[in-house]
């Protein structure tokens, strides 16, 4: 029985990463996105946090891009390129663990609300509507106003904004599932509701959460440089690229490589996940291609 | 289709209230206390503490989001901390370089993108097509603030044909429409091209085409119709990104706009003032969607059919 579900369940995966595989596109993205949190993990290998990130450098400030200082320094004479690699530490680690906590909570909610329908569906999505109407990341620039800026509130603040997103897709996949014969047939033969939510209402709602979930990180890598860049994100000396991009906006005629470096940084990480997203929106759904 | 416009306004007034709870309860934990915020270094505990008694800060906190709610109704959004006058006055004040700002925005978005998704979808796999899209890549993945910053460094503080600060001519919303409108260009491009691209497979298309109509007349008179539906439905949805995004252009291009007064009173812990502001966003926001929604009844009659 076991293994009768496996082989079922593999054929689906696996036509679903050819599909994925053969679209140039997302494979670039994927590539990127590898890439990046390889040098995230590893840039402490390279680099030590108070000698190269932190430490000001006075004489060697507005350095522009050489073979020293692959994207120049900044006004306090720092390597841009060190800073820029310890930043995406900072976006990605906040990206993917506030959509964590988002995908957690939220997918709870929309799954709880979507299989049970009636009032409790009503009472959820009620109050998520109330998160909702608030427009955009207002809220996470509310929130994270309110909390002060550790990056735990920061965490917090994102993973709140993201919540309602993740409730609706969820609750909406559900309820296209809930009424399939197979389900069915697993209440038929006496499965519990905890056991058919994890194990057959989820696993079949989960191809548009999955799109969702790497276009989420962008929004919330974008929202992060935004905070920053607003100054209620990530504060000095620690770096972050809106705040980098920040601090080189007095020197944007003069020294643009400062703006430069870490504007390229958001924009790449933002397009690699939104072209993985696409792909993967192809690859899941057939039928949109 | 009056008692469903009806049904959304009233709803409209619950989540109003739940909006401007959560907004105050969240506020209100915020650590730093905005009388001491008020009277900056001058303020002597003393007059902290009557300060604080005046604004009716030692009050628990459901009395004083009932006393702000007992003043919403009435449409009165209380005293800025800061200015001491009404917050309505403040926000109005402000919302005409705002609304301005998201019109260009819209409007820019809208002119640029339609032709870009339509070009695209009608010459797929063509060059145009790649152009388009890369050009909406692009739009999607730029973070407004850089993109501002690039527009003001290059075409007002170098080529100065544009004001680089002010709200004093429509000059000044070129850019920062552009700015902001860019990311919105590129998603409603992506969707014209998609729901294009949709709609010339279909066989309606095909007995268009086959009873002798030009290819260009085809398209006009029967794909862009119904390929514009899903472009309203995210115009509609970008306007909550432009509103949110007005926090970032208003700053980059130093706007006096309900999305700087935010910031601003944020950093002052002005909490009257940013509720105030984002009320009015939400109510924006809400206003927009139900626009849209009716906009889409009307020119699909199939969703028509289903309100009556």
């Amino acid at each position: 029985m076991a293994n009768n579900v496996n082989t079922k369940a593999r054929g689906p995966i696996i036509e679903v990463i050819q599909r994925l595989a053969k679209n140039k596109a997302a494979m670039i993205g994927l590539a990127i996105v590898i890439l990046l949190i390889v040098l995230a993990l590893t840039a402490p290998l390279f680099y030590d946090y108070e000698q190269d990130i932190i430490k000001q450098n006075i004489p060697e400030r507005f350095q522009k891009p050489n073979k020293d200082h692959l994207f120049g320094t900044d006004e306090f004479g720092r390597d841009l390129f060190a800073r820029i690699i310890y930043g995406s530490r900072v976006s990605l680690s906040i990206g993917f663990s506030s959509v964590a906590v988002a995908f957690l909570v939220g997918g709870f909610l929309g799954a709880v609300a979507g299989y049970f329908g009636g009032w409790l569906d009503n009472i959820i999505m009620r109050f998520m509507d109330i998160f909702l109407a608030i427009p955009g990341t207002l809220f996470a620039i509310t929130i994270a106003a309110a909390l002060g800026d550790s990056i735990r509130n920061l965490i917090i603040a994102l993973a709140i904004s993201s919540v309602p997103g993740f409730a609706r897709i969820l609750r909406s996949s559900v309820i296209s599932v809930r009424d399939v014969e197979f389900i069915e047939a697993a209440k038929a033969i006496g499965a519990s509701d905890g056991r058919i939510i994890t194990q057959h209402v989820i696993p079949n709602a989960l191809a548009p959460v999955i799109v969702h979930t790497t276009l989420n990180v962008a929004t919330i890598i974008l929202t992060i440089a935004g905070l920053s860049f607003l100054g209620l994100g990530i504060r000095p000396p620690r770096p972050e690229w809106g705040q980098i991009l920040s601090d080189g906006r007095s020197v944007i005629l003069t020294y643009p490589h400062i703006t430069a470096s870490a504007g390229f940084a958001i924009m790449i990480t933002i397009l690699a996940l939104n072209l993985l997203g696409d792909g993967l929106r192809d690859a899941l759904d057939p039928r949109l291609k | 289709m009056w008692k469903y416009i009806l049904k959304r306004l009233l709803y409209m007034i619950p989540v109003l209230f739940g909006v401007s709870f959560l907004v105050f309860l969240i506020l209100s934990l915020a650590p730093g206390d905005p009388a001491k915020a008020i009277l900056g270094d001058q303020g002597t505990p003393e007059a902290i503490a009557q300060l604080r008694e005046e604004l009716g800060l030692n009050d628990p906190i459901l009395v004083q989001y009932f006393r702000y709610a007992k003043n919403l109704v009435r449409g009165d959004l209380g005293m800025s901390y800061k200015t001491k006058g009404p917050v309505s006055k403040e926000i109005i004040a402000r919302v005409p370089t705002t609304l301005k700002l998201t019109l260009s925005a819209i409007i820019i978005a809208v002119i640029v993108a339609i032709p870009l998704g339509i070009i695209a979808a009608v010459k797929q796999n063509t060059i145009f097509d790649g152009l388009s899209m890369f050009i909406a890549l692009i739009g999607i993945s730029i973070p407004i603030f850089w993109l501002g910053l690039l527009l003001l460094a290059q075409f007002a503080q170098k080529l100065g044909w544009f004001p680089a600060a002010g709200a004093d001519s429509w000059k000044s919303f070129v850019l920062p429409g552009f700015a902001l409108g860019f990311h919105s260009m590129a998603s409603i491009a992506r969707i014209t091209r998609s729901s294009m691209l949709e709609v010339i497979r279909q066989d309606y298309i095909r007995t268009a085409r086959s009873k002798g109509m030009t290819y260009n007349n085809v398209v006009r008179k029967h794909a862009l119709p119904n390929a514009l539906i899903p472009t309203i439905t995210v115009t509609g949805l970008q306007v909550g990104y432009l509103l949110a995004g007005s926090v970032l252009t208003e700053t980059v291009f130093s706007l006096p706009g309900i999305g700087r007064l935010i910031i601003y009173s944020i950093q002052g812990r002005d909490i009257p003032v940013v509720l105030g502001c984002i009320l009015v966003f939400t109510i924006a926001f809400s206003v927009v969607n139900l626009l849209v929604d009716l906009l889409y009844a009307y020119v699909d009659p199939r969703i028509k059919a289903q309100y009556s």
